[in-house]
């Protein structure tokens, strides 16, 4: 080693510098420093021994919640319902099948690498909303039938979300080509139906689905509350879809749509092999992101009286044989919408990350 | 001999593959569609509204609602017409609105701020705030609010008591109103005359800058202006401002300004719930400005505050206003979530006691929704012309 050749210098991490660096670089930042560390340090602390420290976790009554802290054996008591609403008992296992089937199909989405990730997925998107139609109300193969005013809880809720982001795709393809369309009728028509349905709140869609169908069909024809409710939410979450994909299509060149014609593709080839290939793969993070807002848009059922978790949560609060355990419910259902919303966000995130092809000049 | 004629023209295209016949054809096919449905839609309607014996037309908004609202910014009682609801109920929802808009936006700046901040302890509570509260549906949070924190609060008579004027209970907020006496007009057009001087000051500043490179500083002198101007008036006038203080009388407090608790809920809960999306839209329209500019002000000499308010902000509000825009649409919107905890905004009001009591389905869901969808074309509108008027100025 000769005398000019000089070491990099070392990248020793040292925690002193790093607040130096980090909490205290100027005044004002080592005062914000103390003031915001000063409340955290006296919130945790109450914030701590409510959740675990005083909390009862053990017993079966409202009067074994006997320390100063969160009552979490009410969360305990009522997990049944709080998952299956008003399923019954002895047919919960048709319930728990799905779910299995659910995490086989898209846990090992968030996995790289894992084997045949791709057809499970596939598999989530036709086969198992076929089975899920067959199973959940039962009625056929000698299953016995369950209402679907029976259905409720948090699998009331994963039911509203996957239907409706599986029926509003399609019908947001469609209405995203119909808006981009060379036709001004058709074009028309999708701006005016995608314009009106962004433009009203969910809830008064869901109140017009309640009171207003029945009013709309013919006589005799009736759907339950729980379908009209899912045309609501469909008819309203695709205009939405619609606006995402029509983000894709302009995102792709011109030179693609007249790389195609060149071919001598039609409309319908051009676009299914050519252009939404791509388009969709574009705005799966968008895609992702209407599903994580329509999944917790799917609460608001309760207001025209079906049970969703939240709604199963809340009717629990109210009741009079569990006084004073409504923080400890709202916790658990926010404990469970943010574990299905962060878990989701984050891995359309990443797949932005993967998926970037460098589409940006 | 038979005559056998051969066709030697080149075979034209048939008339289903000329993509002006198709489109033709398609879009008669769509709009036939369309109509077909509309009409089936009418005839099924008016014939189930005829055999359930439900009248049609606006005649109802004249009928006597009586039904009591609990919060009204328009005078109303019960013997007053449907009509007259639709008013108390619109005029909530702009009211939460409003309110709703004005702490998002400073809430959410500041958040959006805080997440870029050097200090790491900041920036980390902000990162957890908006990871938590935007995953979590709004409606959980309303209830939150509503039942598990207002509804806990002290009776009237153990209420929370800050400084002997303002009061909180179970029952709402109660804050001093204020009430104008004579010669407050005084006041009111000292006010207009410092807003005047203002807007005249900057144009002068501008001109004298333009003309001879000076800056004067328009916002410290203007600022003085606002708040001196109408100070010395207001004392000039002999004070003509008198405070309502709410007092309890009985069982409850009286006077003064009252926020019911469902309106603070929704309000805290919309507020809080939008300022985490704004936040990410102000942090991702801060980092989109490139650090050459900064770069580039500063080398020109240009101190941090100027730096900030004539390149960095300029550039990053092109970035956020397309999606604060929907944001404050998606507040408006989400405020129709009163319906959960009775406050009276037009859907609860309107969509819901209105219609159960006339029946009329068609015309009060037709009224609810045309408001709204004016709502979103209003604010649309408003922002799309502030919009170009910030846009990037092109040959």
């Amino acid at each position: 080693m000769t005398e000019s050749t000089i070491k990099a210098p070392k990248k020793a991490f040292s925690p002193l510098k790093w607040m130096k660096q980090h909490l205290f670089s100027n005044w004002y930042n080592t005062l914000l420093t103390l003031v915001v560390g000063y409340l955290l340090v006296t919130s945790i602390g109450p914030l701590l021994n409510w959740v675990i420290l005083d909390a009862s976790f053990q017993g079966s009554e409202p009067s074994d919640c006997t320390g100063a802290g969160a009552c979490w054996l009410f969360v305990n008591q009522r997990l049944n319902f709080f998952i299956y609403g008003f399923y019954p008992d002895e047919l919960q296992w048709r319930v728990d099948v799905m779910f299995l089937l659910l995490a086989v199909a898209f846990v090992p989405q968030f996995i790289e690498n894992f084997p045949g990730r791709k057809w499970l997925g596939i598999f989530g998107m036709t086969g198992l909303p076929v089975i899920g139609y067959f199973l959940i109300p039962g009625g056929t193969f000698g299953l016995e039938e369950v209402e679907s005013t029976k259905w409720g809880g948090l699998m009331l809720t994963l039911i509203l979300a996957y239907i409706g982001i599986l029926a509003s795709l399609p019908i947001g393809v469609v209405l995203a080509l119909g808006r981009r369309s060379e036709m001004p009728m058709i074009r028309g028509l999708c701006v005016i139906f995608i314009e009106v349905w962004r433009a009203v709140p969910l809830i008064t869609v869901l109140f017009m689905a309640s009171v207003m169908l029945p009013l709309f069909l013919p006589e005799g024809m009736n759907f339950e509350k729980l379908a009209r409710a899912l045309i609501g939410i469909t008819l309203w979450q695709s205009a939405y879809m619609a606006e995402v994909i029509r983000g894709g299509l302009q995102a792709i060149p011109r030179g693609q749509y007249e790389a195609a014609d060149a071919l001598g593709l039609g409309y319908w080839r051009k676009m299914g092999l050519v252009v939404l290939p791509q388009a969709l793969k574009l705005v799966i993070p968008g895609i992702v992101n209407t599903f994580i807002s329509l999944f917790k848009d799917t609460t608001l059922v309760l207001i025209i009286g079906l049970f969703d978790i939240l709604g199963t949560v809340q009717s629990t609060i109210t009741d009079p044989a569990w006084q004073n355990v409504a923080v400890e419910g709202y916790v658990f259902v926010a404990f469970c919408f943010w574990i299905f919303c962060f878990g989701i966000s984050r891995y359309s995130q990443n797949l932005e990350r993967k998926l970037d092809t460098g589409h940006k000049t | 001999m038979k005559k056998q004629t051969v066709d030697t023209r080149p075979a034209g295209p048939k008339p289903w593959y000329d993509p002006r016949v198709r489109s033709i054809v398609f879009q008669v096919i769509a709009l036939s569609l369309v109509f077909w449905a509309g009409w089936t839609l009418v005839d099924n309607t008016l014939s189930n509204m005829e055999s359930r014996g439900i009248s049609t037309g606006f005649g109802f908004l004249n009928e006597s609602a009586g039904f009591g609202i609990i919060m009204h910014l328009v005078p109303y009682d019960a013997t007053m017409s449907y009509g007259r609801t639709f008013w108390v109920g619109l005029t909530n929802t702009l009211l939460v609105s409003v309110m709703g808009v004005v702490a998002a936006t400073i809430l959410g700046f500041i958040l959006g701020v805080a997440r870029l901040s050097s200090n790491w302890l900041v920036a980390k509570i902000a990162l957890v705030y908006i990871e938590v509260i935007r995953n979590i549906p709004l409606l959980l949070q309303i209830f939150f609010w509503y039942f598990a924190v207002l509804s806990n609060l002290p009776s009237p008579r153990q209420s929370v008591d800050v400084g002997g004027t303002m009061f909180l209970n179970n029952r709402g907020l109660y804050l001093p109103e204020p009430l104008t006496q004579d010669g407050f007009g005084l006041v009111w057009s000292s006010i207009l005359i410092a807003i005047a001087a203002v807007v005249g000051l900057r144009i002068w500043a501008k001109r004298r800058q333009l003309a001879t490179g000076q800056i004067f500083p328009t916002f410290k002198v203007g600022v003085a202006i606002l708040i001196l101007l109408p100070l010395i008036s207001y004392f000039v006038a002999g004070r003509p401002l008198e405070w309502e203080i709410p007092a309890l009388k009985g069982f409850n407090f009286g006077g003064g300004i009252t926020i019911i608790p469902e309106l603070a809920a929704l309000w805290i809960a919309l507020s809080l719930y939008t300022a985490s999306f704004i936040a990410e839209i102000v942090r991702s329209g801060i980092l989109s400005v490139s650090k050459g500019q900064t770069e580039a002000s500063k080398a020109l000499g240009l101190p941090n505050g100027l730096t900030l308010r004539l390149v960095v902000i300029p550039q990053a509000m092109r970035v956020i206003i397309p999606p604060l825009t929907s944001q404050y649409l998606n507040l408006v919107k989400n405020s129709s979530l009163a319906t959960a905890i009775g406050y009276p905004d037009l859907v609860a009001v309107f969509m819901g006691t209105t219609l159960n009591q006339t029946g009329q389905a068609v015309e009060v869901v037709a009224m609810t929704m045309a408001v709204y969808l004016t709502i979103s074309l209003l604010i649309s509108l408003f922002m799309n012309i502030y919009n170009r008027a910030v846009a990037i100025k092109e040959r």
